[in-house]
C-alpha cells in the first residue's frame, strides 16, 4: 500500500484526486456509489453571487474520445450553497474546494468574503468558463485581467487560492505567472476548451449555446503539455485536469508537474473514476516499489 | 432512490424494424428497483458518454428489463451491435417515474414513435383500465403490438400515413377517450409536438396527464445539471433536469 498523501499550498489530501468543478455537484448524487472520504477533495460546482439558470438545452455532444458542454454556470447561487450544501460537505472529511465562477470583480470578491466566514479548506477562482458571456473566461485570457482579479480576491480571503486557468490562450505559462505573482497558492489546469460540433442535416450546432468546453480523454495530451509548461514556470503548486480517466493518466499528470489531478469527464463514462483511479495509482505504485506517490511529481526527464 | 453501476449479459437482442432494437438485460437488483417511466444509462463501447434509454418492460421475477431503442448516432449504433450474450455497461434505474394510481378506474397511455416503448410497462401494471394509442409514422416501423394486446389494454393503432391501423394523429382517439369522460389519467412519451398536443387535450377535459420528455444527458443522476428543460412550478419558473426531475413530468409544469 503506497502512501498517496499530498499536500496543496498548505493543505493536506489523503490522495492526490478531486472530482472536478461541475461534474460532481455537491456530492449527493455519488455519495449512494461510494463513500465521499474515499476522495482526496470535491470541487464543488461553480458558484455565483445569484442564482443562474444556465443555457438553454441540449448542453452536451458527444466528440470522438470527449464531449463538449455548455451547462452555462447553472447553480443555486452562494447564499444557497452556504445554507444548503457546504455544511453537509464539511462533514464528509474530504478536503472542500469551493469553485468561485462570478462575472465580475466584486461579485467574485462578494463571494470569497463569504467563503472566507466559513470553515471551507480551499479556494479555487474559475477566471476560464467558456460558456458564460460575461466574465468568466474574459478575465483569464489577459494577464492583467487575470492579475487584478486574482489580486481583488487574494485581498478577500486568507484561505488557499487555487486559481483555475483556461488553455484558450495563446500562453498559458504567462497567465499562470500573472496569478501567482498576485498571490494566488496555486493554480489548476485545464479548464475546457472550446470547440463547436454541427448536425449537418439541419445545419444547426448540436449545443444550443453553439459553442461549448470540450474534454476528455482527447485534451489529455494538451492537458499534460500545459501542466508540464507552467509546473516549470511558476514555483507555486499545480492541480492537474483534462482528460485524465485512468491510474496511469494521473501518475502521468504528476509526472509532468501536478500536485494533485482532477478528474472530470471520466465520471460520465464511469461513475466511479475517481475511486477507481485512486486505487489503479496504488497498484501502480506499488508495482514499481514507489513508497510514496510525492516522489513521482514533476519527475519527467525531458529530452 | 437506489441505483447501481455494473455489467450485465444481454439475454436476447432483436431488431424489430428498421433501426429499432430490443434487448433484454439480466439485471436482478436493476429490475427489483426499476419502476415504470425510469430509464438506464447504457455505456457504448467506444463512447465518453452513456445513451439514456428508458425502460419497456420490468420483470422482477426473471430479474429482467426489456429496453427498446432507435438508432440515432454513433452511441446507439454501437449499442446496437451488442449481441445476445454479450455484456452492456449498465448504471440504473434513473430518473423519476410515473404516478400509478391504484383505484384508477381507465386510464390513456399515449405512445409516438420510439416513445411507444416506455408506454408498455404501464400498459401492463394496468392491464385491461388501459387504453393504449400507438401512433407511428407508417406501417414499416409499427412495433409491440402483440405484447400491447396482451396486456389486456384496448389497443388503437394510428399512423400518419394510413399504411397500419387509422390514419390519425394520436389527439384524435384520445380526445374520443376523454370524451367518455371516465379518464382519470393520461400519460404520453413521444415527440415533443405530440406531447404539447396531448397535454392541451388532457387540460381541456380537465384530467390529469404526465409527460416522459428526453433530452441529451451527461452524468444521469442529478450531478452534472447537463439535461435541462424549463418548468414552471407554483408560478415559479425553474431550470429542472430531466434525468432526476424527469424523466416524467406532471404535463402542467413542462413550459411548452
Amino acid at each position: 500500500m503506497a502512501n498517496l498523501a499530498v499536500n496543496v499550498a498548505g493543505v493536506s489530501f489523503k490522495n492526490p484526486i478531486i472530482p472536478a468543478s461541475g461534474v460532481f455537484g455537491y456530492g449527493r448524487e455519488y455519495e449512494k456509489l461510494f463513500p465521499l472520504s474515499e476522495l482526496g477533495g470535491i470541487a464543488t460546482k461553480g458558484t455565483t453571487g445569484q442564482p443562474r439558470p444556465g443555457n438553454p438545452a441540449p448542453r452536451i455532444a458527444e466528440t470522438p474520445s470527449g464531449m463538449l458542454n455548455s451547462v452555462g454556470l447553472q447553480n443555486p447561487g452562494i447564499d444557497a450553497f452556504l445554507e444548503r450544501e457546504l455544511p453537509n460537505l464539511l462533514t464528509k472529511d474530504t478536503v472542500i474546494l469551493a469553485n468561485i465562477a462570478g462575472s465580475t470583480v466584486e461579485e467574485c470578491v462578494s463571494i470569497a468574503e463569504k467563503l472566507d466566514e466559513t470553515d471551507v479548506h480551499m479556494i479555487e477562482l474559475n477566471i476560464s468558463c467558456p460558456n458564460v458571456k460575461k466574465g468568466g473566461a474574459a478575465f483569464g485570457v489577459h494577464c492583467e485581467s487575470a492579475e487584478m482579479i486574482t489580486a481583488a480576491v487574494r485581498k478577500a480571503t486568507k484561505k488557499p487560492l487555487i486559481v483555475k486557468l483556461s488553455p484558450n490562450v495563446t500562453s498559458i505559462t504567462d497567465i499562470a505567472k500573472a496569478v501567482e505573482s498576485a498571490g494566488a497558492d496555486s493554480v489548476s489546469l485545464i479548464n475546457t476548451l472550446l470547440g463547436m460540433r454541427i448536425n449537418i442535416e439541419n445545419r444547426r450546432p448540436i449545443l444550443r449555446n453553439n459553442v461549448g468546453g470540450m474534454s476528455g480523454p482527447a485534451v489529455f495530451p494538451i492537458a499534460v503539455r500545459m501542466v508540464w509548461q507552467v509546473a516549470q514556470a511558476v514555483s507555486i503548486p499545480v492541480i492537474g485536469m483534462g482528460g485524465v480517466s485512468s491510474g496511469t493518466d494521473a501518475i502521468e499528470m504528476m509526472m509532468a508537474g501536478a500536485s494533485a489531478v482532477q478528474i472530470g469527464a471520466a465520471i460520465f463514462t464511469d461513475p466511479y473514476a475517481p475511486v477507481r483511479i485512486i486505487s489503479e495509482m496504488n497498484d501502480w505504485l506499488d508495482a514499481h516499489h514507489i513508497a510514496s506517490v510525492q516522489e513521482i511529481i514533476g519527475t519527467v526527464q525531458p529530452w | 432512490m437506489a441505483y447501481e453501476q455494473m455489467l450485465v449479459p444481454v439475454l436476447e437482442k432483436q431488431a424489430l424494424a428498421k433501426n429499432i432494437y430490443r434487448m433484454v438485460l439480466q439485471c436482478r437488483s436493476i429490475a427489483q428497483q426499476a419502476a415504470c417511466g425510469q430509464f438506464v444509462h447504457l455505456l457504448p463501447v467506444g463512447c465518453t458518454l452513456r445513451r439514456p434509454i428508458s425502460i419497456c418492460e420490468i420483470n422482477k421475477a426473471a430479474g429482467t428489463l426489456t429496453i427498446v431503442f432507435e438508432v440515432k448516432g454513433t452511441g446507439t449504433d454501437a449499442l446496437a451491435n451488442v449481441r445476445a450474450g454479450e455484456n452492456v455497461d449498465i448504471l440504473g434505474p434513473l430518473g423519476h417515474g410515473f404516478t400509478i394510481l391504484p383505484e384508477a378506474k381507465h386510464v390513456v397511455v399515449v405512445g409516438g414513435g420510439i416513445g411507444n416503448p416506455p408506454m408498455l410497462s404501464l400498459a401492463q401494471v394496468y392491464g385491461e383500465r388501459a387504453t393504449a394509442i400507438c401512433g407511428f409514422r407508417s406501417a414499416n416501423i409499427v412495433t409491440l403490438q402483440d405484447e400491447f394486446h396482451a396486456s389486456g389494454a384496448e389497443t388503437i393503432l394510428c399512423t400518419d400515413d394510413g399504411t397500419a391501423g387509422r390514419q390519425d394523429l394520436v389527439t384524435e382517439p384520445l380526445k374520443e377517450q376523454l370524451a367518455k369522460g371516465d379518464v382519470d389519467m393520461v400519460y404520453a412519451c413521444g415527440p415533443r409536438p405530440m406531447l404539447k398536443f396531448v397535454a392541451a387535450a388532457a387540460k381541456e377535459y380537465g384530467v390529469r396527464c404526465e409527460v416522459s420528455m428526453e433530452e441529451r444527458m451527461g452524468c444521469g443522476i442529478g450531478a452534472c445539471l447537463v439535461c435541462a428543460c424549463q418548468l414552471e412550478r407554483e408560478g415559479k419558473s425553474v431550470m429542472g433536469h430531466v434525468c432526476k426531475d424527469g424523466p416524467v413530468f406532471p404535463a402542467e409544469e413542462v413550459v411548452w
